[in-house]
C-alpha cells in the first residue's frame, strides 16, 4: 500500500510538469526509475498510457480554442506514427540496464538543447521566415 | 516558391520519423522535440505549436502503448496508481500553467533533468 501511495505521488508530480507542458515523461520516467520503483520499460509504458486520456481532454480544448493547426500536420503524423511502431519494438527488444543508459544519455541532450532553445530556435526561425529552410 | 513546399514537406516527413522512433524507443519526449519543429517548420506561435503537439503525439502514443501493453510491460497493480496521479497531477498542472510558467522554470527544469539523466547514464 505504501508503495502505491508513492507511486501515486510520483505521478502526480509527472501529472503537473506535462500539465504545464514540460515534458512530463522526461521527469516521471526518471522519477520511476532512478528510484527503482517500477523497471524501465514499465515507467516508458505507464508514460505512454497515461499521456492518452490527458491528451484527448486537453485536445478537446485545445481544438475549441482553434489553437490546433492541422493543414500540414499529416506529413508529420503518417511517418511519426509508422516509426513509432518500429521505435517501440526496438525498445522492447533492448535489455531494460542498456535503455536506462541511453534515456539518460537523451535527457542530457534534451536538457541542453531545453537550455539554449532561445538562441537556437532564433536562429532556425529567422532563416524559416527567410524561406532558407 | 513550389521548392519551397516541397522541401517543408520532406523536412516535415524527416522530422516525423524521428519523433516517432523517439518517442516509441523512449516512451516519451516526443512532444518536446515536435514542438520547436512545429515553430521552426510551420511558423506557429508557442501556444499553437503546444497544442498541436498533443495532436500528433496522441495517435504516436497510442500505438506505441498497444506495442509496450502487448510485449507485457504494463504493470496493472504499479501502473495504475501512477496513472491515476498522472491525471490528477495533469489537471492542477494546466491549471498552475498560467500562474507560474516562464522562463526561469523552464531553466531550472532543465537543469533538474541533465542530473536525472548523468544518474541514468553512468550510475
Amino acid at each position: 500500500m505504501l508503495n502505491q501511495i508513492i507511486l501515486f505521488i510520483v505521478g502526480v508530480v509527472g501529472g503537473v510538469l506535462g500539465g504545464m507542458g514540460m515534458g512530463g515523461g522526461t521527469i516521471l520516467i526518471p522519477l520511476l526509475s532512478i528510484f527503482n520503483l517500477v523497471s524501465q520499460k514499465q515507467a516508458q509504458a505507464v508514460n505512454l498510457i497515461s499521456f492518452i486520456p490527458m491528451a484527448i481532454v486537453v485536445l478537446i480544448i485545445h481544438v475549441k480554442n482553434k489553437l490546433v493547426k492541422g493543414e500540414n500536420i499529416f506529413f508529420i503524423i503518417i511517418p511519426a506514427s509508422i516509426f513509432a511502431v518500429l521505435g517501440s519494438l526496438i525498445s522492447t527488444l533492448i535489455g531494460g540496464d542498456i535503455l536506462k543508459r541511453i534515456f539518460g544519455g537523451f535527457l542530457i541532450l534534451l536538457s541542453v538543447f531545453e537550455l539554449f532553445s532561445d538562441k537556437i530556435l532564433s536562429k532556425f526561425l529567422k532563416s524559416s521566415k527567410n524561406g532558407k529552410i | 516558391m513550389k521548392d519551397f513546399f516541397k522541401r517543408k514537406s520532406v523536412l516535415g516527413i524527416i522530422s516525423g520519423s524521428v519523433v516517432g522512433f523517439i518517442n516509441g524507443f523512449f516512451g516519451g519526449g516526443g512532444g518536446m522535440i515536435v514542438v520547436p519543429i512545429l515553430t521552426i517548420l510551420f511558423c506557429l506561435t508557442e501556444k499553437q505549436a503546444h497544442a498541436t503537439a498533443i495532436a500528433i503525439i496522441l495517435p504516436v502514443s497510442l500505438i506505441s502503448s498497444v506495442i509496450y501493453i502487448f510485449n507485457g510491460h504494463f504493470n496493472f497493480n504499479s501502473g495504475l496508481a501512477v496513472l491515476i496521479g498522472v491525471v490528477l497531477g495533469g489537471v492542477i498542472g494546466a491549471f498552475l500553467l498560467k500562474k507560474l510558467s516562464n522562463n526561469s522554470i523552464v531553466k531550472i527544469f532543465a537543469i533538474v533533468m541533465a542530473i536525472g539523466g548523468i544518474k541514468m547514464l553512468f550510475f
